[in-house]
């Protein structure tokens, strides 16, 4: 079974952050909240292992405390 | 009232227990909407003499369910009641859904063919219960009791004794079992004070149904944000007689009483439907929605089924078919236990079976929900981000929920099934509904037609002797043999696989042998004959010891 790599991964990470931030470059903070959501979708559609999207669930939402 | 239906109006017969003494009942259901209806007839079609309580006399008033899927059609079908249903019913298979006035996908619920019903028929649920009525009607060992009110029940180990109010005055009735059918507000639930718990969700609905004559084709079509009613969702049926259902959501801050006014709907239908569509409305109502159960569905010897015990949202029409499932569950282990031929301990099953399917329907129509009705800025924007997504991207409709349409419950963690020793192909596992398919045979063309009723052998080929056949038709619990192919004597029916159909959708080869229960789940399989491994399994889906 595949688990959520965490370590570096991406060849050139300073290009992909400009991108992302590029990528919502011009919009509202509604409307960049629709293209985060949809980012998400896409990006775990291509992962697809229930285990590595539960895995990132968690990953992402450690140290944030429910309001 | 309806312009386009007329209710009947059953009468009320004075009691003879008002003039005499009171007779011990074996079985009373209360209540004779769809699923307490639904029990006594096959309680009575078992010979289980039935009595049926209910406090109204006629059928349900306003069109209410509509949905009734092909798993419902086909207990029916057994219960004598299926054709009226599915004649007047209008059958449909196909679901479109928009996102503003664009498509955003479209679902087919039974892409192949080769099943005697369709995935679907709309139909008011007044004429359901009417036809179910009829059927009661039919049986010597049924009796209903119209205008006859429950206010009392006395639960004790070996029955209940109840207290029921007519127009003429009151009297006690005591009976061995109880079957609690009294609907979502259960006055008996209510009565002996039982937990129900789960979720209320903060939204209403208005759902109208119009007459208009107009030639869409029979779909169920669902809007997200429609331009016709921007922010909220519409859902659109066609039912018969010219009658179609639609759908709006309100919101929570919907004056329910102001919303079902003809002032108020009369703008919203027009919006929707152009201003030169010609309509009248039949029949309107407000409501909101609730998604809970009871903890446990029997409680000693009052069991209770259909809204009693469980409510969903209607999305995904998940409510009056998983009655009726709950009653083609309990029909055949409450008449083994008051024939004695099982113990009470099969009850319990109902139970856990129809508590999973519960479940199950309560998590499908609860996401629905919660993708329907978004509950936060955040889930909003999810969905329509997955909604933006679905116009191009395959993966994304599948994400889309505009309610996961009512299918049989799988029960495949039942301990009544007996676990797989061979490895077979297909989705005929232990615990699913056997698939219907065409065949050729003296009792109709249709597989189903053969199943359910007792235990079945569905056996493919000539595995099974004479002697053994006869010796399971013989049983405690009697199982007939049911044989595809080859030729056969009096022991057994005798059917062909007109299309091929059974082989492939049962993986059946030469021995393979399926045992079937009386709802029609099958419960164990085999690639060859053993007259004590189905003995065994026998004994397994009835909870008795097995035989030494």
């Amino acid at each position: 079974m595949a688990t959520l790599v965490t370590d570096p991964n991406i060849a050139a990470p300073d290009d992909f952050y400009e991108a992302l931030i590029e990528a919502h470059r011009g919009l509202t903070d509604a409307q960049s909240a629709l293209v985060n959501a949809k980012l998400v979708l896409l990006l775990a559609n291509h992962i697809g292992d229930a285990g590595v999207l539960q895995a990132a669930l968690a990953a992402a939402r450690e140290d944030v405390a429910s309001a | 009232m309806t312009a386009t239906y007329t209710y009947p109006k059953y009468a009320y017969r004075r009691p003879p227990e008002l003039d005499g003494p009171s007779a011990r009942r074996g079985v009373v259901v209360v209540g004779a909407g769809p699923v307490g209806l639904a029990a006594a007839i096959d309680l009575a079609q078992r010979g289980v003499p039935v009595l049926v309580l209910d406090d109204d006399d006629t059928v349900s008033v306003g069109s209410r369910a509509i949905c009734y899927s092909k798993r419902t059609l086909e207990i029916l079908d057994r219960l004598g009641c299926g054709e009226p249903v599915a004649g007047k019913g209008v059958g449909w298979k196909v679901g479109k859904v928009y996102q503003g006035s664009e498509l955003a996908y479209q679902f087919d619920l039974l892409p192949e063919s080769g099943h005697r019903r369709p995935a679907f028929v709309n139909l008011q649920q007044y004429y359901f219960e009417e036809a179910l009525v009829n059927r009661a009607r039919a049986l010597p060992a049924l009796e209903i009791r119209w205008r006859h009110k429950v206010t009392h029940v006395a639960p004790a180990a070996d029955g209940a004794t109840l207290r029921v109010a007519t127009d003429d005055g009151e009297y006690a009735l005591a009976c061995d079992w109880l079957v609690v059918c009294d609907g979502a507000r259960s006055p008996i639930r209510r009565l002996l004070g039982l937990d129900f718990e789960g979720q209320v969700f903060r939204d209403r609905f208005l759902i109208v149904d119009i007459r208009m004559a107009a030639d869409h084709p029979a779909e169920r079509r669902f809007w997200f944000d429609p331009p016709f009613h921007p922010n909220q969702s519409v859902l659109l049926h066609r039912q018969p007689d010219d009658v179609w259902r639609v759908d709006f959501q309100l919101g929570w801050d919907a004056d329910p009483e102001a919303e079902k006014q003809p002032e108020r709907i009369l703008p919203r239908l027009t919006a929707m439907l152009g201003p030169d569509a010609h309509f009248e409305i039949e029949w309107a109502s407000v409501y909101t929605f609730q998604c809970r159960r009871m903890q446990r569905f029997r409680h000693g010897r009052l069991v209770f089924a259909g809204d009693a015990a469980h409510l969903v949202s209607p999305f995904g029409a998940r409510g009056a078919n998983s009655g009726i499932q709950d009653a083609d569950n309990l029909g055949w282990k409450l008449s083994l236990v008051v024939a004695g031929r099982a113990p009470e301990a099969l009850l319990d099953t109902y139970d856990a079976e129809r508590v999973a399917a519960a479940d199950e329907n309560l998590r499908n129509s609860t996401r629905s929900t919660d993708f329907i009705t978004p509950k936060s800025a955040v889930s909003r924007t999810f969905r329509d981000a997955v909604l933006a997504l679905a116009r191009r991207h395959p993966f994304a409709r599948r994400l889309v929920n505009s309610g996961r349409l009512s299918v049989p419950a799988v029960l495949a963690d039942s301990p009544l099934n007996t676990p797989d020793a061979a490895s077979f192909a297909g989705a005929m596992v232990p615990g699913t509904v056997a698939a219907d398919a065409p065949v050729t045979g003296a009792c109709g063309p249709w597989l189903l037609d053969y199943l359910g009723g007792g235990f079945v052998l569905l056996v493919f080929g000539e595995g099974v002797d004479a002697a053994a056949a006869r010796a399971l038709c013989a049983a405690p619990v009697p199982c007939r043999v049911v044989q595809v192919g080859g030729a056969g004597g009096a022991d057994r029916e005798v059917i062909g696989d007109a299309e091929g159909l059974v082989a492939a959708r049962y993986d059946g080869r030469p021995g393979t042998c399926y045992l079937v229960r009386p709802d029609q789940h099958v419960c164990a399989r085999w690639r060859a004959f053993d007259a004590a491994a189905v003995r065994a399994a026998l004994a397994r889906a009835t909870c008795r010891p097995p035989e030494t």
